[in-house]
């Protein structure tokens, strides 16, 4: 083997590398660093304050705020769209030209820009002439303020997100439904197996996986929603709608508050990991069942 | 279960559970859709007929001219530019990097590979969403905040990119790649004559989903410049919005469509080779 041909895999791999170590690497390590300053971006000194950011993060009545706003968020956000997805693709798990339309309409979401779907939504949601007041009117209910009310805004931005997010979940869960032998289905129909049991004690234990999946894949995008909350309603009314990102962008970018806002970063990188750790300890114990 | 019925029931109870299937699939496809719908509807009402309750769903005179007023409330062209250069400048340095790097992933053993294609799968799991502080001071040092480069430079390459091709690599037969060595092919022959042509499929997935990605998105856009010059299409679409003090939804939903358009055109006429892109190769 000659020199080149030795060295010819690491020159392959070396571009990709040094993106990912120059914008994804070493900015982490930079960000822990940073965390542990009080700096205001424009001066030129960093003064160390050690743990002193963490400290005022978790004492601040508006950080905790925050933290519970993303958690329900998430909690609202992560059940709704699995439970529903799980339901929906066990009805539209069938072949035939409509309930491929069908499929593909209630899809669509997932492409467009979360900025179109922010500002339809936001339409949508209009306290006088929104659509979604006159939908709601049709049932008997009054008229709701939706995103302009700390009563309601959370759970607005969680239905934007659950519509946004349901076809794709429902395609993962109807890919996992194929993926299951038809033999199964088979040897449970001989049995006379319930509907229930069926689903309960083989449809449920073999998509565990695809479940998994999308609960850790939709718990991590929720945790780090940030169009909507900037495009609706800019974390307000009254921080009822302030979430992670979102306050991470609007201490560093425009109360300048550097240090904090990357220990809250950290903090947001912790919950990250631990979710990413959670996920492939699971996943290397195998929830399979083959 | 167990009760026996009438077969003339039992017929008759299955066409009613057909009719309500259907219904209710009906119903599932205007939950979806009829948002869109509105949106186009509002798009070409006058200010007044959004304001009319109940909504009329077909404005009486269409009034084209909110896209070109949309269109002139900022230097839209200039936006336009902007998201083609930066989506496409992403796709086209992502292929330069992946492609290469994927390949020597799957083909060579060499060492440090575990700890390389470590780098590669945490950047798979770390969001970019959440570094973007320190990307942001990173890019302002170098002065490359308001530029192109700014924008395009952090995605240059991807790690599900790297991730999705190496395994179709692994997949190649070794005989078609010694075959081409006793023919004296250069391994560059090889990557571009052989390997790529065969993971066609998986590529085309690939720069559909990265395109999408990167034409949708605001976030990066929104923190990495503070003034028009690389300013995107989302970024001037939003905009539409602070820039009166009413909303005149007539025009945002002008604004939103011509945003939206391209994508669900290109949605419209590879919707299979779409949802295979995103749905199963996430899964697998």
């Amino acid at each position: 083997m000659t020199a080149w041909e030795k060295l010819r895999p690491y020159g392959m791999v070396a571009p990709a590398i040094i993106i990912f170590s120059l914008f994804f690497i070493y900015p982490i390590f930079y960000m822990i660093y940073l965390s542990m300053f009080d700096w205001n971006f424009v001066s030129p000194t960093k003064s160390f304050v050690g743990l002193q950011n963490f400290r005022d993060l978790l004492t601040d009545a508006d950080f905790r705020k925050v933290l519970s706003n993303t958690t329900v968020y998430t909690v609202l956000t992560v059940t709704l769209t699995t439970v529903i997805s799980l339901v929906l693709a066990l009805w539209l798990n069938r072949k035939g030209l409509f309930y491929g339309f069908v499929q593909g309409a209630i899809f669509s979401p997932h492409i467009i820009s979360l900025v179109s779907i922010s500002l339809l939504w936001s339409w949508l949601m209009d306290p006088e002439y929104g659509l979604m007041n006159g939908v709601i009117g049709l049932f008997g209910f009054g008229k709701l303020a939706w995103l302009s009310h700390p009563s309601t805004s959370l759970i607005s931005l969680v239905i934007v997100a659950v519509w946004k997010g349901v076809g794709y979940n429902t395609l993962v869960f109807i890919a996992g439904l194929q993926s299951i032998p038809a033999d199964i289905y088979e040897a449970a129909a001989l049995d006379r197996s319930k509907p229930w049991t069926t689903f309960s004690k083989l449809i449920l234990p073999m998509l565990s996986p695809t479940i998994f999946f999308l609960v850790i894949i939709n718990m991590l995008g929720s945790f780090q929603v940030f169009e909507t909350i900037a495009i609706m309603t800019q974390g307000g009314p009254i921080n009822s709608t302030n979430t992670l990102v979102y306050y991470i962008y609007e201490n560093g970018f425009r109360f300048f508050k550097i240090g904090y806002a990357s220990a809250a970063g950290v903090i947001l990188l912790v919950i990250v990991g631990l979710l990413t750790l959670i996920y492939f300890r699971l996943l290397s114990k195998r929830v399979h069942y083959r | 279960m167990t009760v026996r019925r009438q077969p003339l029931f039992r017929r008759t109870a299955g066409y009613a559970l057909q009719a309500i299937n259907l219904v209710g699939l009906l119903l599932l496809v205007l939950i979806f859709a009829l948002p869109f719908v509105w949106m186009i509807s509002t798009s070409l009402k006058t200010l007044p007929e959004t304001m009319i309750f109940p909504p009329e769903w077909i404005p009486r005179n269409p009034v084209w001219q909110n896209y070109a007023e949309a269109w002139g409330t900022g230097p839209f062209l200039h936006y336009f530019t902007n998201s083609i250069i930066v989506a496409g400048g992403i796709l086209v340095l992502q292929l330069a990097t992946i492609i290469p790097a994927a390949y020597a992933f799957a083909r060579y053993k060499f060492a440090g590979s575990g700890f390389l294609f470590g780098i590669v799968m945490v950047t798979l799991m770390i969001p970019a969403q959440l570094i973007f502080l320190p990307v942001y001071l990173e890019l302002s040092s170098w002065k490359l905040l308001n530029t192109h480069l700014g924008l395009i430079l952090p995605f240059a390459s991807s790690a599900f990119g790297i991730f999705l091709l190496r395994q179709a690599f692994m997949q190649v037969a070794e005989e078609l790649i010694e075959a081409a060595r006793l023919d004296h092919a250069s391994e560059w022959k090889v990557i571009i004559h052989i390997m790529v042509p065969l993971v066609k499929p998986v590529l085309v997935t690939f720069m559909l989903f990265s395109f999408i990605a990167h034409w949708n998105d605001y976030f990066w856009p929104l923190v990495m410049t503070t003034n028009e010059t690389a300013r995107t299409l989302p970024i001037g679409i939003a905009k539409i919005r602070e820039v009166e003090g009413v909303a005149t939804w007539n025009t945002l939903m002008a604004g939103n469509l011509i945003l939206v358009t391209p994508i669900l055109i290109v949605f419209f006429f590879s919707q299979r080779q779409i949802i295979r892109a995103f749905v199963y190769n996430g899964v697998k």
